[in-house]
């Protein structure tokens, strides 16, 4: 299975690919010298490719989408939101394995 | 083993505990010496460095970022044949002479075990503190700090790395609060001299933070006074905390000596008291707690275990 490469997308961009997104997105807030942001990189991209076309997923490079990270509060990275209906649903802080991003979505879809 | 030498899966000649420095080298060393080596961490490979966003004092490279330094580590120990499972060690036992690895998820077996798990940053241990961790709490100025631009801040700590992290701090805040315990650091004299110097540091001696303010985000820190007694509030947008570290040794202590702090005693070959147990890095006492020296425990731990596997499991 290839793996998928998450989008990178822009403050200007934000609105139409996250919140008018008609699935559920999770967004990767990450910056270029964050050394546990590169670690779960390749976990969000086998999670990209496992949730195939029921999530989409996004990254936001805190260094130049400053605005977004700000308006979400961004305050330590790697921070990945799920938006569901335009809102922020679910939410983790810092680098944690696989299983625990897979229980967090999991638990914004149910919601 | 018995006889009829069934092959377990997770059968292995050297386990590691801990995928910091010391972990990679003891893998590459472990590997390279053609046994079957198993290297076990729960988190981030690379442990306390891969946060660090130039580490210049590990010889033989000039500058580099932590994380790529680990990672380099990571992939030559892997070329060499080191497997590596994201696993949670809870707990060490001897079964017969061997050792059986107890992890979170699934159990294994090996004839050597090697302590690389390294240490955790000190908490404040107060209220609000870990309800706004990442939200105005951390305990890593350069993986943070950028998120705080123009905004004021309080730094905690006295040592080393308060002044060197609320130096990178000072870089892109407005201000530091730099908020100690006693009336005089703990750092190194030209960590002081630089600090002392730089205009964006206020010192706030002999305080203590006892409550972290805010509800969504860090709104502030209320500080009391040892001296008087007195209590205030300080408006800050972030809290960065640097008050020590502790050995993550909760596992295994009831199997080895440890000194007061809870680090594992060890001889210069780096084993324990257990026979097949070692220990290295920042998880053993002495240590010079620096890359350079985990990688070079890790490597003296390898081939001490090479050692104790040769005599005690000599081949048939």
């Amino acid at each position: 299975m290839t793996m998928t490469k998450p989008k990178e997308v822009t403050d200007a961009q934000f609105e139409g690919e996250v919140l008018k997104a008609e699935t559920p997105v999770l967004v990767d807030f990450w910056a270029p010298w964050c050394g546990p942001c590169r670690m779960v990189a390749p976990i969000v991209e086998e999670l990209a490719d496992e949730y195939g076309p029921k999530v989409k997923f996004v990254k936001v490079n805190t260094d130049e989408a400053f605005n977004t990270a700000a308006s979400y509060g961004i305050r330590s990275i790697p921070t990945l939101i799920v938006f569901k209906g335009g809102k922020p649903v679910g939410q983790i802080i810092g680098f944690r394995p696989k299983s625990d991003l897979k229980r967090v979505i999991d638990q914004a879809l149910a919601s | 083993m018995g006889p009829g030498k069934v092959q377990v899966e997770n059968d292995y000649e050297i386990a590691i505990v801990g995928g910091g420095p010391a972990g990679l080298a003891t893998g590459l060393y472990a590997a390279r010496a053609r046994r079957r080596t198993l290297l076990l961490e729960k988190g981030v490979i690379g442990g306390q460095i891969s946060l660090t966003e130039r580490v210049e004092n590990y010889p033989g490279v000039q500058a580099i970022a932590g994380f790529d330094l680990v990672q380099t580590m990571l992939r030559q120990a892997e070329s060499c044949g080191l497997v590596t499972h994201s696993k949670d060690v809870l707990g060490l036992e001897q079964v017969d002479a061997l050792w059986r690895v107890k992890t979170n998820d699934g159990n294994y077996q090996a004839k050597a075990v090697i302590t690389t798990s390294g240490a955790d940053y000190n908490r404040l241990g107060v209220p609000g503190e870990e309800r706004l961790t990442g939200r105005g709490v951390s305990y890593c100025a350069t993986c943070d700090a950028p998120f705080f631009a123009g905004q004021e801040v309080a730094v905690v700590g006295g040592g080393d790395a308060a002044l060197d992290e609320g130096m990178s701090a000072a870089r892109h805040v407005a201000k530091v609060y730099l908020i100690h315990r006693r009336n005089e650091l703990r750092a190194g004299r030209i960590l002081q001299e630089r600090a002392f110097a730089d205009p964006k540091f206020e010192f706030v001696w002999n305080t203590v933070v006892i409550e972290v303010v805010g509800e969504e985000q860090v709104v502030g820190v209320r500080l009391r006074h040892l001296p008087s007694g007195k209590e205030r509030m300080l408006a800050v947008s972030g809290v960065f905390v640097f008050v020590g570290h502790f050995p993550n040794t909760a596992y295994l202590r009831s199997l080895v000596k440890t000194d007061e702090g809870g680090h594992i005693l060890v001889n210069e070959w780096m084993e324990t008291e257990a026979p097949g147990l070692f220990a290295a890095g920042d998880a053993r006492a002495h240590s010079a707690r620096q890359v350079i020296t985990a990688a070079g425990d890790g490597a003296t731990a390898a081939i001490a275990a090479e050692r104790y596997i040769s005599s005690r499991f000599p081949v048939e």
